[in-house]
């Protein structure tokens, strides 16, 4: 039988364009990190107390000390690349339900200041122009323009 | 364990709902153990809800599983989600309160896009809006490795080739093809440094083992496979957790698979696993894992992945041959695909593997991988273990 008649004989119900929203607390930390992005395009970090380690993205405990943390730092808007990917595939994002753009640089990031690292976008697809140490900064929306998410950051660029 | 059963793995089962096609492998692993459904004690059964939207597997599927008036429990690991599957319901045994208990791990990748699923796993704010799925993370990895230990593009094709040789070996594998390297180089780039030749298909199917208590063992018509050990570690919240405790831990490749290996390997007693282990079933989701992994799970030094696999050693004939079965490269039911390398490692040390069997194995290696890198391991024996923990 061909793949035609196939798909013919066996039928599937289709989920269509239903939305099911969802509205994810950011929490105390994962708020003021981008608050400060969006208000003043500043990067944010927090420290352990018991063993200094700076985190981005932020949390509230510090996993291996199992404390609980609430000294925000500041972090450096540059740091380094540790890896990263060019993603080609297509695929919809389910965030938004369109197609992400690709080609895209994809990228492991350790901020100046941090001691976890952060991932995001880097505005580079070729990746023999790219290696680890290559020294990074964040490019961000424009002011007024920024809506509180992680994509105000628009992405990493190399220095 | 002493049953086995699994479905053909295939890209799609449009003849089939989610709840037939679990109650397939079910059927056939009570047939394999000349039981029924009366004589199952407890199920445990485990797939990822996202693939198929379905969020209540363990009373959705009664009817197909057998759990109908039974004790059931589910388990979601992510990608470990079937050796999970499989520890809990050795957990189960080992316990002392069941007897016999049937492990189910299923998925149906076809009914959703299984990037977009993937990404919902992980965190709505912090991972989501750049996140690519499997495939960009494990990139992330396939790079590092590349720079740090000049691992080549063309080595990690060697993996695709032998896993997916081997399947023509296992009837109920998905992909079954001889390939060459430079076959798999010339598929396109998914995420660079990984092509299209380098990942995992998607795919629907089935695996059920049954699990017996050393009480009950020997009542059924074939050989046991023991457990003899099994560790499992799950390390990080994001994505990009995985780099850090590379270097706030020492700079390993995979802290978790690093600590289960350590575990494992001292109360199995395992000290050389290219020695001891006669075949290993792993969950390498893309090429570079069957390099990278390799030396995590100590069969080589860091950086020895490439002169591993091309020495020979895994290939079937081998030292120790891995993933005999086509392993995870030529068949992921995600949520099956742990469940698969336990219930071929226990067909290995029943000598009832078929085309595929490595003759004459009695020690082997099963793993599970997923999410922001897991690790569940099981040692499986021919022979019973002398101490009754696993």
């Amino acid at each position: 039988m061909s793949d035609g008649g196939v798909k013919r004989m066996y039928l599937v119900v289709e989920s269509g364009q239903a939305e099911q929203p969802f509205r994810w607390s950011a929490g105390t930390y994962g708020s003021r990190f981008l608050t400060a992005i969006r208000d003043d395009g500043t990067f944010t970090g927090i420290k352990c107390p018991k063993c200094g380690h700076v985190y981005v993205p932020l949390r509230r405990v510090c996993g291996p000390c199992f404390t609980e943390m609430t000294e925000l730092v500041p972090v450096s808007n540059e740091g380094t690349l540790v890896t990263f990917s060019v993603v080609s595939f297509g695929f919809v994002d389910p965030s938004t339900g369109k197609h992400r753009a690709v080609p895209y640089g994809y990228a492991v990031i350790k901020l100046d200041g941090a001691d976890s690292y952060l991932i995001h976008f880097i505005d580079e697809t070729d990746p023999a122009k790219m290696k680890a140490g290559d020294r990074v900064r964040a490019v961000f929306e424009d002011e007024g323009e920024r809506t509180g998410s992680m994509l105000d950051i628009k992405h990493f660029e190399l220095v | 364990m002493v049953g086995v059963g699994m479905t053909v793995q295939r890209s799609s089962r449009r003849d089939v709902t989610g709840v037939e096609l679990i109650n397939e492998a079910v059927r056939a692993a009570l047939s394999d153990a000349a039981m029924t459904r009366k004589d199952i004690d407890a199920v445990v059964i485990g797939n990822m809800d996202h693939f198929e939207g379905i969020n209540y597997v363990d009373t959705w599927s009664v009817d197909g599983s057998g759990a109908l008036g039974k004790p059931v429990m589910k388990m979601t690991t992510g990608g470990t989600t079937g050796t999970t599957v499989a520890m809990g319901a050795y957990y189960h045994v080992a316990s002392g309160m069941f007897d016999r208990v049937l492990a189910i791990g299923w998925e149906k990748n076809s009914e959703s896009d299984t990037t977009g699923a993937i990404i919902t796993a992980f965190d709505p704010f912090w991972d989501r809006p750049t996140f690519g799925g499997a495939v960009a993370g494990l990139a992330l990895e396939a790079t590092q490795y590349m720079a740090e230990t000049g691992a080549s593009e063309e080595d990690a094709a060697y993996v695709a080739v032998r896993d997916r040789k081997n399947a023509l070996n296992n009837p109920y594998a998905h992909l079954r093809m001889e390939l060459t390297i430079q076959a798999i180089m010339e598929t396109p780039y998914l995420a660079w440094p990984v092509k299209l030749g380098d990942m995992c298909p998607r795919t629907d199917g089935a695996c059920a083992l049954v699990f017996a208590s050393e009480d009950v063992a020997d009542d059924f018509p074939n050989p046991p496979a023991w457990v003899r050990g099994l560790a499992d570690r799950h390390l990080w919240a994001y994505t990009s957790d995985p780099y850090v405790n590379q270097k706030v831990k020492g700079g390993t490749w995979f802290p978790a698979m690093e600590m289960a290996t350590r575990e494992l390997y001292d109360r199995v007693g395992i000290t050389d696993p290219l020695e001891q282990f006669d075949v290993a079933e792993l969950y390498l989701p893309y090429s570079f894992a069957g390099l990278r992994y390799m030396e995590s799970l100590g069969f080589c030094e860091r950086g020895g992945g490439p002169e591993l696999v091309r020495s020979g050693a895994t290939d079937m004939g081998g030292k120790c041959p891995v993933n005999p079965s086509g392993g995870v490269l030529s068949s992921n039911a995600i949520g099956a695909t742990g469940l698969l390398r336990v219930a071929e490692a226990a067909l290995q040390m029943q000598g009832r593997a078929g085309d595929r069997q490595v003759q004459g194995a009695s020690l082997a290696l099963a793993t599970g991988f997923g999410g922001c890198y897991w690790s569940d391991e099981i040692v499986l024996g021919s022979e019973m273990p002398d101490v009754g923990r696993g």
